[in-house]
């Protein structure tokens, strides 16, 4: 790459990042650059940082060295244009919340004042990334009565609404059933065509996305791989990461991963605990 | 009983100055409480507004003792119970817990002070059940200015403190400085209670800061619409509360508390007729899967 223009720079640039929690290394020498439009999934079993990776590139989490830069910014600064897609979970019945206020939360909640001038257009602007995502018919019901799969089509939308540079999922289909994760896997991959959005997708399962995915950033025992599925996916290369004999099979068009569970038995899903901790702090 | 005697309550309305003085503050606390309770429910608060009140209770019974206003002490105590019930219980698992430590001992001490008192006893009284016909009109000052203070500083912060409130995590995501905005809805809640308390004392404090809000909460979803019915239950309770108990001359707080809790009772029966009619309607299949496709 001999010519760098400015209306090409890139999405996300991480040079020579680390992160260290006391005496533990979670990753280092990390060096990134996601392109506008690129889908890139963060992979890798709990405790391997790839959330905290995502908090990094948010500015909510300080970096042991090396340096972040997201949408033309410092992590924290540009958050104005980073888009971020949060795991489902369970919502209080009676919050006073409906779709579309969670959206418009997503357009201007970030700003101060009551927000009583520009009402019509806001309006119109949050009516419109309902319609994108096909959420029109339940948007005006209260959020905590909506299904799992419902709340995370608003969930896009409201990530969406303020037409982000960098869209940040952190395991948007988690406890989703498959219909609802092709629908919002899918619905992601189309922004990311029609708006050139970059994609940072942190998921402890790959299949869903299998189809949509650029490039894997595959993260374990602090160590990690980037390069296109095909590549990183391997027998090979993922035995190395896990440091013993694990077997990747392709059925069907999906992959799977025999023998990471005993090299390091945390492969199962459940919740982040940080997440878990910052929904009740 | 000469409950609904109207031509007596006109006739108290229209000579003393100090009912008149009572229903302005009133309908001002009407419009605080009614703005910050949907807040208040959204945030899980009603039990740390009721702690709040009662240590503006403590605060109170302590100013009375010194011989300063007691409306000073009130506010002192109530500010110094948020910020710390705001700070100390921001983990959901020990807050409830926080909160009960904190009111008890502060009821405690202010039953303590009061025992210490040796003046008017109607003056002990009146910080736990209210004492709005009190309000003259250098009380009234503070008063206004408190309520236009809080009024403003809601208005700048409304829509990051609501982001806060309902979607934590992604607001957090988002860049709104989250930690920050809990301690100026802290100080909020603190003056706001103070406020209410010199209306219907700091054992009823919950009815104007919390029923309205949990009533409105029943009946519409949206935070807009639900603040508008808020602030106009809370107005009916403070002003309809005066307004009745002027002819029979019974306090103030029974009535106000009163009128909230029926309109808080007709909202749960109008939103259990209403989900009652939805779920039949709603016997189709997903049709969630259908639009996804």
């Amino acid at each position: 790459m001999a010519l760098v223009s400015d209306d090409v720079r890139p999405a996300v640039r991480v040079r020579g990042a680390g992160l260290a929690f006391g005496p533990r290394t979670l990753w280092s020498g990390l060096d990134l650059v996601v392109e506008p439009g690129e889908f890139l999934a963060v992979l890798g079993p709990n405790g391997s940082g790839k959330s905290s990776f995502l908090k990094a590139l948010l500015g909510m989490q300080e970096l042991s060295a090396g340096t972040v830069e997201i949408a033309g910014g410092r992590p924290g600064g540009a958050n104005r244009k980073v888009g971020y897609i949060p795991q489902q979970r369970a919502i209080d019945e009676s919050l006073t919340l409906r779709g579309v206020d969670l959206v418009g939360l997503g357009l201007d909640g970030h700003r101060w004042g009551p927000g009583l001038f520009g009402m019509a257009a806001r309006r119109r602007q949050v009516a419109e990334a309902v319609a994108a995502v096909g959420a029109a018919r339940y948007a005006k019901q209260p959020v905590g009565r909506l299904s799992g799969g419902e709340q995370q089509r608003l969930r896009v939308a409201q990530a969406l609404v303020g037409d982000p540079e960098v869209l940040l999922c952190d395991e948007p289909l988690l406890s989703l059933d498959l219909a609802h994760q092709r629908a919002i896997s899918e619905l992601i991959d189309a922004r990311r065509r029609s708006a050139g959005t970059a994609v940072l997708f942190v998921t402890h399962e790959i299949n869903p996305v299998l189809p949509f995915v650029d490039r894997v950033l595959y993260l374990v025992n602090g160590q990690f791989r980037i390069g296109k599925p095909d590549e990183v996916m391997t027998t090979e290369t993922l035995s190395q990461l896990y440091g013993t004999r694990v077997e990747v099979l392709e059925v069907g068009g999906q992959i799977h991963i025999a023998g990471a569970q005993s090299a390091l038995c945390e492969q199962e899903p459940h919740h982040h605990e940080h997440d878990v901790e910052e929904q009740v702090g | 009983m000469d409950l609904f005697d109207f031509g007596k309550t006109w006739d108290l309305i229209t000579q003393l100055e100090g009912v008149q003085t009572a229903l302005l503050a009133a309908a001002i606390l009407g419009l605080v409480a009614g703005v910050m309770g949907p807040l208040i429910v959204m945030r899980r608060m009603s039990f740390a507004v009721h702690g709040t009140s009662e240590l503006a209770f403590t605060g109170g019974a302590a100013a009375l003792l010194l011989g300063i206003g007691v409306e000073y002490g009130a506010l002192i105590g109530a500010v110094v119970a948020a910020l710390l019930l705001g700070i100390l219980g921001a983990r959901d698992a020990d807050r409830d817990s926080v909160i009960g430590v904190i009111l008890s001992f502060g009821l405690g001490m202010g039953v303590l002070f009061l025992s210490f008192y040796k003046g008017r006893s109607g003056n002990k009284f009146g910080i736990l059940t209210g004492q709005i016909i009190t309000i003259d009109s250098t009380n009234l000052t503070l008063f206004v200015v408190s309520s236009v203070v809080v009024l403003a500083v809601l208005a700048l912060v409304y829509r990051p403190l609501l982001f806060a409130s309902v979607d934590r995590n992604v607001a957090v995501a988002r860049g709104v400085p989250v930690k920050t905005l809990t301690v100026v809805f802290a100080l909020l809640v603190g003056v706001s209670t103070a406020l209410s308390v010199k209306v219907v004392g700091s054992l009823l404090v919950v009815a104007l800061m919390v029923t309205p809000a949990a009533a409105a909460a029943r009946v519409t979803a949206s935070p807009w619409k639900a603040t508008v019915l808020s602030i106009v239950f809370a107005e009916v309770s403070a002003i309809g509360g005066i307004l009745l108990s002027l002819a029979p001359g019974l306090p103030v707080s029974a009535f106000v508390t009163a009128i909230s809790f029926l309109i808080y009772v007709v909202c749960r029966v109008l939103a259990w007729q209403r989900d009652r009619r939805t779920r039949v309607r709603s016997v189709d299949p997903a049709p969630d899967l259908v639009a996804a496709a």
